[in-house]
């Protein structure tokens, strides 16, 4: 009897390196196949606070939704919490994957005020799936903020 | 000794039950997600967008231009010395490549010639984007000394004496360059010293006629390339039949369909290999190792200025576009320290029929390839973005068999 199962362990541990990944591969495969799953308590907002409060800040992404490998501009409405237009202030751009440690494959830029607190954001491009970052620093003459938006592709 | 056997007899057991189990699990993973097959079928030729205007070239719809620009790309008159055309590197039953590391010209270059189906998507041309069209892309080799090696006045002359007519019909007037005392036969802004001082030589107005014609001969040839055209693989047949309930066709072997599902999902690959050409025609460094020559390449990194620089660029007087339509070159990313020894993604397309690899044919396999991703070696100046994949036999092969399933014909004009 000892005998008989210490053959089953034996045949267990003498099958091929590949072979025993292969019985083991299936339970992995849903880990593996979502690599680099992002964050789980991502705000995914297109209508944000910047950090220190000063502006609610929302984007529209045009074309929407956000096309990969395309470049195109973005609409960015700026105001204060209390609801008053912010107008003609000095806006820019940034962003990255932070799971791959890269930036924009571009560097976006705020070309125009359009008016009514709209800014036109130049640029934008993005050549991967997956979570990106794109920061914007808002300067209204008198004070400073930064406001982060979180998508993925 | 009795307690101890029934241990090992309860472990046996487990141990048979679990492997049941998990060869049940095996087979039904392979069933996809929703969200793999959305990811996969962005993948298929089937997503690529029918060609639209290309605005800095606004013969690139013109079926006259296509076909003079086919027989610009094939004709050997026009080179230094009368024997290369695009056609002797873009060899079209190579799919219009010529199976070799290095570029062989007037004399040997520094770069793997670069297959031409599916670069009408691209918004930079050459292994470091240097160039931001396919017609001033085409200008690059005809002044270049180791390819066409030939100078833009001589170029004129002979669209003059060759195809005056069928370059009227689309153009307008070809200026008369028969002059020989204002029209030098072998002048332009081109590294050769007697050519180029032959050029600054020539009368301003002279200088923009000339160029003026030769645009429109890159302008011809890039409506022909728009023509070079890919067909549907097997794997896009798969892609096909496929949808969450039917996930059952023969179109992919169970290997190759590994082989998928290691490219989008483990191994990564679609974070560049993306969208339907299978590249996102950007730059990254990939750690490619230096080739024989040891020739010294910052791909990219050199490649900003150049193309920001271009006498022929999208904001250039030459181009028909408008400076809206030029987003990529105004916004372009110019952080050369970043994009140091980047170079641009390879459509994956056919890439199994066409050894070698990388921008130097520094890898000869398939087989190398996967060994180059499974170690990602230290890049020999910048960083490589690759982490190693450590990728067993089986996945090797999984991947190449996968990527042999993209094979398929290109279609161009006859
Ligand atoms: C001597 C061989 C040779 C000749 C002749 C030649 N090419 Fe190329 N071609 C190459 C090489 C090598 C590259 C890549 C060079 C680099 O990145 O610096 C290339 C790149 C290209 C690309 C860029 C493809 C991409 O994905 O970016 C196109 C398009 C192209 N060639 C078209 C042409 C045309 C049109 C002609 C004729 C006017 C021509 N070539 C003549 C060797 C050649
Ligand atoms: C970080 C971006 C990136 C990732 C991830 C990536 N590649 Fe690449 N790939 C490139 C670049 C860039 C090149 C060209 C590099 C060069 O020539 O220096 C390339 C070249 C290749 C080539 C050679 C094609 C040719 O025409 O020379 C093959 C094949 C290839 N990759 C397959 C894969 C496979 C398979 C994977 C996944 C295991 C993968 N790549 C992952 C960016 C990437
Ligand atoms: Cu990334």
């Amino acid at each position: 009897m000892i005998v008989v199962v210490a053959l089953l362990i034996g045949i267990f541990f003498s099958l091929s390196m590949e072979s025993r990944q292969a019985w083991i591969g299936p339970l992995m495969r849903p880990m593996m196949t979502l690599m680099n799953p992002a964050p789980k308590d991502l705000n995914f907002a297109t209508n944000r606070k910047t950090e220190n409060g000063l502006f609610n800040v929302s984007f529209t992404s045009n074309p929407s939704p956000t096309p990969l490998n395309q470049i195109h501009t973005w609409t960015l409405h700026v105001e204060t919490p209390d609801g008053k237009l912010v107008e003609n202030a000095k806006i820019s751009v940034d962003g990255g994957m932070p799971q791959h440690g890269h930036g924009l494959p571009t560097s976006p830029q705020v070309t125009q005020y359009l008016g009514s607190g709209n800014y036109r954001v130049e640029g934008m491009k993005f050549q991967m799936n997956g979570w990106w970052e794109v920061k914007f620093v808002i300067n209204n003459g008198n004070s400073q903020d930064r406001v982060v938006f979180n998508l993925t592709l | 000794m009795k307690k101890m056997g029934l241990w090992i007899l309860g472990l046996g057991l487990v141990m048979v039950v679990a492997v049941s189990i998990t060869s049940v699990i095996g087979k039904q993973s392979v069933a996809w997600t929703a969200d793999e097959i959305k990811l996969i079928q962005s993948l298929s030729l089937r997503a690529l967008a029918p060609l639209a205007q290309y605005p800095s070239n606004k013969y690139a719809q013109d079926e006259q231009a296509a076909k003079l620009g086919k027989r610009l790309f094939f004709d050997t008159r026009f080179s230094k010395d009368g024997t290369i055309a695009c056609a002797t590197c873009h060899v079209p039953a190579l799919g219009f490549q010529d199976a070799r590391a290095l570029g062989l010209g007037a004399s040997i270059g520094t770069r793997r010639t670069m297959p031409i189906a599916g670069t009408a998507y691209s918004p930079w041309l050459f292994w470091d984007g240097r160039k931001d069209s396919q017609w001033s892309q085409a200008l690059g080799p005809l002044e270049n000394p180791v390819e066409h090696g030939g100078a833009r006045t001589q170029y004129v002359q002979l669209l003059e004496k060759h195809y005056k007519p069928d370059y009227e019909a689309i153009f307008g007037v070809l200026p008369d360059f028969s002059d020989p005392k204002r029209f030098l036969s072998i002048a332009g802004p081109v590294e050769d010293r007697a050519a180029n001082a032959a050029w600054q030589g020539m009368k301003e107005g002279d200088r923009e006629l000339v160029t003026k014609a030769f645009v429109n001969m890159g302008k011809a040839i890039a409506a022909y390339e728009r023509q070079i055209v890919l067909m549907p693989s097997r794997f896009d047949d798969y892609v096909d039949s496929l949808s969450l309930a039917n996930q059952t066709n023969k179109n992919l072997t169970d290997l190759e369909i590994a082989g998928l599902r290691l490219f989008i999902g483990k191994a990564n690959c679609v974070q560049c290999h993306n969208g339907p050409l299978l590249t996102n025609n950007e730059f990254h460094n990939t750690g490619v190792p230096m080739p024989a020559s040891k020739v010294k390449d910052d791909g990219r990194a050199s490649a900003i200025l150049a193309v920001k620089q271009d006498e022929f660029n999208c904001l250039s007087k030459y181009s028909d576009a408008t400076s809206n339509d030029c987003a990529e070159l105004r916004f372009i990313q110019s952080d050369t320290h970043l994009l140091e020894r980047a170079f641009k993604v390879p459509s994956l397309r056919n890439v199994a029929s066409r050894a070698p690899y990388m921008h130097a044919g520094q890898l000869q396999t398939l087989a190398e390839v996967l060994q180059h991703y499974s170690y990602a070696p230290v890049a020999p100046s910048g960083h490589s973005e690759i982490k190693a994949l450590h990728l067993n036999v089986k996945e090797r092969e999984a991947l190449i068999a996968f990527l042999t399933a993209l094979d398929a014909p290109i279609i161009a004009p006859e």
